[in-house]
C-alpha cells in the first residue's frame, strides 16, 4: 500500500500497558500496521485520568485530561486497547463543561476515539484478521466497553474468525469482575467476592483460556487466578489477534 | 426506626454480610431468577414496542414532572382537599409523624393496619405509634415476616423480606406467633392470611404509602400484589397515606406509562396484579370512601436534591431494578447499605437524605460498572451521580493522604518526563518484589491489592524505546 493511503492512528496505548503489558502494546501496533494503518505514537501521553476522577478527584483528573487533550488533537484517530480509557476520552466534554474552549477541544478528541477492536471491526471494517489460535476460551465483556461505549459485538465478530479457536459463553458475562480501579483496594473484600465469583463462572464454562479487551480487568482476574493456582491462561485479545498459521506468541 | 439500619460501622456491616452465605446466596438466585423476568417483560416483549422509547417517555415525564414540582404539589394539594381530604407538608420526619400521631390520638385509635411502605420506614412510624399506644399491624406478607421476627430491617425496597428463606421463616412463624406448619410457601402465606384478616376488620386507621398520586385529580395510586392494601383502605374509618414530595405525576396518561415501567422493571409482571386508585369523595353517597382521608407529603432531606445535579435521583420510582442488577449488592445485600434504601439507588439518595457524615462511604461501594445506569427506566445517571457524591465527598472528607496521592497523580499525568522516568524506574523498583511474573506481596497501598491477587510484575523492555527501533526499521 502507498504511505499516503494508509490511514493515519495514533496509539493511546494506556498507562496499564505501557507499565505491565508492554507485549499487547506490540501485539496492537503490528495488528494495525498489518492491517494498513500507519501507526503513530503521541510521545506526551500518559494516563486517561480515570483513577482521580472516579475517585472524586475532579481537578486532578483533569489536569491529566488536558495532557492527554493535547497529545491527541493533531491525530485523525485515536486508538486504545481499552475500552474503559477510551470511555473516559468520551467523558472529557463533561469533565471541562465548565471550560468551554477547553470542552470544545476535548469534544473532538473523544470523537475520534476508538477502541481497538472496534476501529478494526467499526472503521477498518476487518472482522477476519487471519489470527490462528487453537484453544478452547471463554470472553470477559468488560463494563466500559459494553455499557459506556456501548461496543457490543466488535470483540465477539473477531475472535470468531479466528482459526481453532472455540468460544465458550460465559456464565453471568454481564456481572463486573470487581476491578473498578480504586474499588479494588478502596472495597477490597467486596471486590476479592466479585473476582472469585467471576473465576468460578470461568471454570464454570471448562475454557482453560479467558480473553478480555481492558487491561484493568485482566490485571483483577489474572492476579486472582495466579494467587489460587487455578490452571486458566489470561490474555488480551490482542495477543490472540496478533497470531498466525506458523505460529506466534 | 428510621432510615438508618444497624450499629456498626460500614466495615463491619460487610464483613456481617460476607460471612453470612445464605443470604448471599438467595440475593444472587433473586438476581438471576429477576433478570430473566425482566427482560420478558421488557426487551424482550414485543408487544410494546421498543423499551427504550418507553424509558425515555419515563425520563422525560419525571423531568417535566421535578421541573415543575412546585405547580403539581399545589395541584395534587387542591384537588384532594376539594374533595374533602386533608394535606399535611411535612418538611422533616419528626413533622411526619407527630401529625400522624395527633391523627391517631383524635380518633382514639387501638388497631392500625398497614400496606408496604418504605417512607413509612423511613419517618420511623411504627415506632411512633407504638409509643403512643397504637398496635400497628403490617400486612403486606414480606413486612408481616420482617415485624413479627423482632422488627428486622428490610434488605430490599421492592421485596422486604428477600434476605430470608422459607425454612427462616417457617421457625419465625413457628417461634414467634405458634405456627405449626411446614416450610410450603402456600401453607404459610395461609396462616399469615389467617392471622391478618381479624386484624383488617378490627383495624381503626390504615395507612399506606404512595407510588404515584395524581396531580390532576388528587388521586392516590398504589401498585401491589396481595390485595392487602385494599384491605386496609377499605375497611377503616380514616385513612393516611404517605408519599415523598416528588412521588407524583400530572395526569392518568402519565400514571400508565410510569405504572408500566414500575412493574416491568420491579419484578418482570406486564400488569401488576392491584393497581388501587384513591380518591377522597367525601360525601353523603360515597360508599366505600374512608371518613377521613389524609395526605402526608414528606420533604425530609429531599429538596436538598433540588437543582443539583443530584434532582434526577428523585426521578426514582422504586422499582428496584438497579439494586436487582448490581454486582456489590449481589454480594453483600441490602442490610450492609446501613439505610433502608440499598443498592445504587440507595448509595445516591441515602446521603441526599442523611448526609455525607453518616453515609459518606456508601458512594464508593460501587465499582462504577454502570449496570445500574442500564437498567433504570427513567434513565438516572446512577453511576454518574456516585461520582457527583466522591467529588463532594472528596472535597468536604477526603482524607489527607488519599489527597495528596491524588494531587500527585495530576502532576504525574501532566508531566512527561516524569510519568517516562517512573515507567523507566519501576522495574528497578519492583524487580525485587516479583516471584516469577507476579508479585505477591507489595508494600503500602499495594498490600491491599495483594492480600488476595497477585500484581503484575513490570514487563521487560520499555514500549517507547521498542516502538521507535520498530519504527527506524520500518523507515529502512
Amino acid at each position: 500500500m502507498e504511505e499516503w493511503m494508509k490511514m493515519k492512528v495514533s496509539l493511546f496505548i494506556t498507562c496499564l500497558a505501557e507499565m505491565f503489558y508492554q507485549n499487547v502494546a506490540k501485539d496492537v501496533v503490528e495488528i494495525l500496521e498489518r492491517l494498513g494503518c500507519d501507526v503513530d505514537f503521541p510521545k506526551g501521553q500518559i494516563c486517561c485520568g480515570q483513577p482521580a476522577y472516579n475517585s472524586g478527584y475532579r481537578k486532578d483528573a483533569q489536569k491529566a485530561a488536558k495532557q492527554m487533550i493535547k497529545s491527541f488533537e493533531h491525530s485523525e484517530f485515536v486508538v486504545t486497547p481499552s475500552g474503559s480509557c477510551a470511555a473516559m476520552f468520551k467523558e472529557y466534554p463533561e469533565l471541562f463543561k465548565e471550560e468551554p474552549e477547553w470542552r470544545k477541544r476535548a469534544e473532538a478528541v473523544a470523537g475520534k476515539t476508538y477502541e481497538f477492536t472496534q476501529f478494526i471491526v467499526n472503521v477498518l471494517h476487518v472482522e477476519d484478521v487471519g489470527a490462528v489460535y487453537p484453544a478452547s476460551a471463554t470472553y470477559h465483556t468488560s463494563c466500559h466497553m459494553i455499557r459506556l461505549l456501548k461496543e457490543t459485538e466488535a470483540p465477539f465478530k473477531l475472535l470468531k474468525n479466528v482459526k481453532g479457536l472455540e468460544l465458550l459463553p460465559l456464565e453471568n458475562s454481564y456481572d463486573c469482575c470487581g476491578f473498578g480501579g480504586t474499588f479494588a483496594v478502596k472495597m477490597a473484600p467486596i471486590s476479592e467476592q466479585m473476582v472469585d465469583e467471576k473465576i468460578q463462572h470461568v471454570e464454570d464454562s471448562t475454557a482453560t483460556l479467558l480473553i478480555a479487551a481492558d487491561n484493568g480487568c485482566l490485571m483483577n482476574i489474572k492476579g486472582r487466578i495466579d494467587r489460587k493456582g487455578k490452571p486458566i491462561e489470561v490474555k488480551h485479545i490482542a495477543q490472540i489477534l496478533n497470531t498466525r498459521a506458523e505460529g506466534r506468541n | 426506626m428510621p432510615m438508618k439500619i444497624g450499629e456498626k460501622p460500614f466495615f463491619g456491616r460487610v464483613d456481617d454480610a460476607l460471612e453470612n452465605n445464605f443470604m448471599r446466596t438467595a440475593m444472587a438466585s433473586a438476581q438471576d431468577r429477576l433478570r430473566g423476568r425482566k427482560l420478558d417483560a421488557t426487551v424482550r416483549d414485543e408487544q410494546i414496542g421498543d423499551w427504550e422509547e418507553w424509558r425515555s417517555a419515563g425520563e422525560e415525564i419525571r423531568r417535566h414532572t421535578l421541573e415543575n414540582l412546585d405547580y403539581y404539589l399545589e395541584q395534587l394539594s387542591e384537588n384532594f382537599s376539594r374533595k374533602g381530604g386533608h394535606v399535611y407538608f411535612a418538611d422533616t420526619a419528626e413533622d411526619a409523624t407527630r401529625y400522624i400521631q395527633e391523627v391517631a390520638k383524635k380518633k382514639g385509635a387501638k388497631k392500625i393496619t398497614k400496606a408496604k411502605s418504605m417512607v413509612t420506614e423511613e419517618i420511623g412510624l411504627n415506632e411512633a405509634l407504638e409509643e403512643i399506644g397504637c398496635e400497628v399491624f403490617e400486612t403486606d406478607l414480606a413486612e408481616y415476616i420482617l415485624q413479627i421476627d423482632d422488627h428486622d430491617r428490610p434488605s430490599h425496597i421492592v421485596v422486604p423480606s428477600l434476605h430470608k428463606n422459607k425454612e427462616q421463616i417457617r421457625d419465625t412463624f413457628r417461634d414467634k406467633a405458634g405456627y405449626t406448619g411446614t416450610e410450603e410457601p402456600r401453607e404459610l402465606t395461609a396462616f399469615a392470611r389467617s392471622q391478618l384478616r381479624e386484624v383488617f376488620l378490627q383495624a381503626d386507621i390504615g395507612i399506606t404509602g404512595c407510588n404515584f398520586a395524581v396531580a390532576e385529580s388528587g388521586t392516590v395510586s398504589l401498585v401491589t400484589n396481595e390485595g392487602n392494601a385494599n384491605m386496609v383502605t377499605t375497611y377503616p374509618d380514616t385513612q393516611i397515606s404517605v408519599m415523598g414530595m416528588e412521588r407524583l405525576v400530572p395526569t392518568w396518561k402519565e400514571l400508565d406509562v410510569m405504572v408500566n415501567l414500575l412493574s416491568r422493571s420491579a419484578v418482570g409482571q406486564k400488569i401488576t396484579t392491584y393497581i388501587t386508585n384513591l380518591t377522597p369523595q367525601l360525601t353523603e353517597d360515597s360508599v366505600d370512601a374512608p371518613k377521613e382521608f389524609h395526605l402526608v407529603i414528606l420533604d425530609a432531606g429531599r429538596s436538598n436534591a433540588l437543582g443539583t445535579e443530584f434532582q434526577s435521583a428523585l426521578h426514582c420510582i422504586r422499582c428496584a431494578a438497579c439494586v436487582n442488577v448490581c454486582p456489590v449488592y449481589r454480594q453483600i445485600g441490602g442490610h450492609a447499605y446501613g439505610s433502608i434504601y440499598q443498592g445504587p439507588i440507595g448509595a445516591v439518595l441515602t446521603p441526599i437524605l442523611g448526609g455525607y457524615e453518616e453515609y459518606g462511604e456508601l458512594p464508593f461501594a460501587s465499582s462504577l460498572c454502570a449496570a445500574c445506569t442500564e437498567a433504570c427506566p427513567v434513565r438516572i445517571p446512577l453511576h454518574e451521580q456516585l461520582i457527583r457524591h466522591r467529588e463532594n465527598y472528596a472535597a468536604q472528607k477526603g482524607r489527607t493522604g488519599e489527597r495528596l496521592a491524588m494531587k500527585a497523580f495530576g502532576i504525574g499525568a501532566s508531566t512527561p518526563a516524569l510519568f517516562q522516568g517512573a515507567v523507566k524506574g519501576l522495574p528497578a523498583i519492583m524487580k525485587p518484589l516479583a516471584e516469577d511474573e507476579g508479585i505477591s506481596s507489595g508494600p503500602g497501598p499495594l498490600k491491599l491489592w495483594t492480600a488476595v491477587r497477585d500484581f503484575p510484575a513490570p514487563g521487560n523492555g520499555n514500549f517507547r524505546s521498542w516502538f521507535k527501533n520498530h519504527k527506524q526499521e520500518g523507515d529502512s
